[in-house]
């Protein structure tokens, strides 16, 4: 089942993208397991009441993947999904990068990398403070980790012991201009993210019943924070455009348009 | 009339709004002992939050904590949390439309041995480019306690720039104030000088230095610069004619730039500016500041007498 979300997910955001003739691609294609199962399984949400206070919140702080969470909010009944179609248009409810007040669904603004996390951290806190059992879940980027907010945010969040934090981390291997090894070497996560004191595990990020185990397993954990390094392909799903360094951002020729169309059909008819 | 130090009036006032309002969250980074908080860490262990020396973290779980709820106060000394996180204030806060209160302490010549680095003439200008911030400069101790009481009230995005020791008493213990509106301290005809903070004890002597020569000189405390009190200030400009601006701030984006946006398109006024010009601060004392600068009373007098 969460399979088929994801492959529902991947087809409409491609669909999305391929509407608007340009957008973020890879990055929106790396995320889409992550999105099945949080939102096909492990959140604690109801679409109908976005804002209901009980719910389980979720930060896409590399909001520039806000496609693939478009596709997502879409499909599980947040909003019409023909509002996918103006993606980017003038006046849209769906811009690039996640906006919390004009999206129903979306839980925090980002789009400018790190402030997320520390967006989550706070909210992690707050519930703590309050004493509810809501937890947060908070979806980085591999790039956005050369930000030093993120550091400040992965000290503080150890420091507070907000074992009701779950940072995902969507590990593509490229930023914007290239291999993130080569732009500026993050090391491993998974090393990076213990010596901060996170509980931390290493799950194919295209595979959902391993992500889905990880994150059961995180949420039998307390005292600390939990890092799930998600390895990941960026542009997942499209061959052509796969472990692209230019398929960050991309604009669609007819041909592109053409090959984009023929993935879509592939993906919905894939015996469920 | 109180002549406590600013940072006594914050804690105070807080500690009391924290018994009477459990939503309240006090947000430091490293410098809760600078602004006395740290004296009721007992009390609120939660609630009083030391993020570390990390202000870009700690304005950005300011957002989330207001996300789901809470009522976050932010301090740091006034360039850190501003010009260091301004990012960080502007969209996770700012745009993403959440309720912070951002206290910004030893703004301009106030951060005396603290030097250049610590020393902003420009976070007013970069809090007022904002859209729908709210940024108010405090005159006074008396102030501080009344607009602090206020601001559990307060929505969006809300800088209050204060000086950390005591100030000159400007208000009578008890007095209240309005976001967006002046307060006229000394009627006058002949000029009006607008300033706010520090810059109100020289304006009041500079009325006097006026007076003296002949010439009356009203004096407005404009603490608050976002919203602008344009009814007030107009009134007065056509009254006099003449309008001096006095800050403790660049005269690039502050007061000055507020009054002349209000005031552009109106004839026969002239409008002169108080503030710094072109530079970066310095270690000193402030009156050895404000004359470096040329803050005192004898500039504001002099743009009136010559």
């Amino acid at each position: 089942m969460l399979n088929e979300f994801a492959r529902n997910i991947r087809a409409t955001t491609l669909k999305m993208l391929k509407h608007r003739t340009f957008g973020h691609l890879g990055g929106s294609m790396s995320i889409v397991e992550t999105l099945a199962v949080l939102y096909g399984k492990q959140m604690n949400i109801d679409p109908k009441r976005p804002k209901k206070t009980s719910r389980d919140y979720f930060v896409l702080s590399k909001g520039h993947a806000g496609p693939a969470l478009y596709a997502t909010l879409a499909i599980k009944g947040y909003f019409d999904r023909a509002l996918l179609k103006t993606l980017n248009d003038n006046g849209t409810t769906l811009p690039s990068h996640c906006d919390m007040h004009l999206t129903p669904g979306i839980d925090m603004t980002t789009g400018s990398l790190g402030q997320g996390f520390s967006a989550a951290v706070g909210m992690a806190l707050g519930l703590k403070l309050k004493g509810k059992s809501n937890r947060v879940y908070v979806l980085v980027g591999d790039g956005e980790l050369n930000e030093g907010q993120c550091y400040e945010a992965m000290m503080f969040a150890a420091h507070k012991g907000l074992d009701n934090l779950i940072v995902l981390i969507d590990d593509n291997k490229l930023q914007l201009d290239g291999p993130r090894t080569k732009i500026s070497n993050t090391l491993s996560f998974m090393d990076v993210f213990k010596a901060f004191n996170f509980h931390v595990s290493h799950v194919d990020g295209h595979d959902t019943k391993a992500i889905d185990d990880a994150i059961t397993h995180a949420k039998t954990l307390k005292h600390k924070p939990t890092a799930i390094v998600l390895d990941t392909v960026k542009g997942k799903g499209v061959p052509r455009f796969e472990n692209q360094t230019s398929n960050h951002h991309m604009r669609f020729s007819e041909d592109d348009q053409r090959y984009l169309e023929h993935i879509i059909q592939t993906l919905k008819k894939v015996p469920v | 009339m109180s002549e406590k130090d600013l940072r006594t009036i914050y804690t105070e006032t807080m500690a009391s709004l924290m018994a009477r309002d459990e939503s309240i969250v006090l947000l430091e980074a490293d410098l809760a002992s600078a602004i006395t908080t740290h004296q009721m860490s007992e009390r609120y262990q939660e609630r009083i939050i030391n993020c570390g020396i990390q202000e870009a973290n700690m304005i950005g779980s300011a957002a989330g904590l207001s996300v789901v709820g809470l009522k976050p106060y932010v301090h740091s000394f006034a360039p850190f949390v501003t010009r260091r996180a301004y990012d960080q204030v502007f969209l996770s806060i700012g745009y993403a439309k959440q309720n912070v209160v951002i206290i910004g302490s030893d703004g301009g010549v106030s951060a005396e041995h603290n030097g250049g680095t610590h020393m902003p003439f420009e976070d007013i200008a970069l809090m007022r480019a904002i859209p729908n911030s709210t940024v108010l400069e405090m005159s006074d101790a008396v102030m501080f306690k009344d607009i602090l009481t206020q601001s559990t009230m307060f929505n969006g995005l809300t800088y209050i720039r204060i000086k950390r020791k005591a100030m000159r008493a400007i208000y009578r213990e008890g007095t209240t104030f309005k976001i967006g509106t002046g307060k006229v301290l000394k009627e006058g005809h002949d000029a009006v000088i607008v300033a706010t903070g520090i810059m109100l004890e020289e304006a009041l002597n500079a009325a006097e230095i006026c007076a003296e020569q002949g010439y009356s000189v009203a004096v407005i405390d404009m603490f608050s610069i976002k919203p602008l009190d344009h009814d007030l200030l107009k009134r007065y400009a056509k009254l006099t004619g003449h309008v001096i601006t006095a800050e403790n701030h660049n005269l690039v984006g502050g007061l000055h730039a507020a009054v002349c946006e209000s005031l552009a398109g109106e004839k026969d006024i002239v409008i002169d500016g108080i503030g710094v010009d072109e530079a970066f601060g310095q270690v000193g004392l402030t009156p050895y500041l404000k004359a470096v600068y040329h803050l005192t009373a004898q500039d504001i007098a002099n743009k009136i007498l010559t």
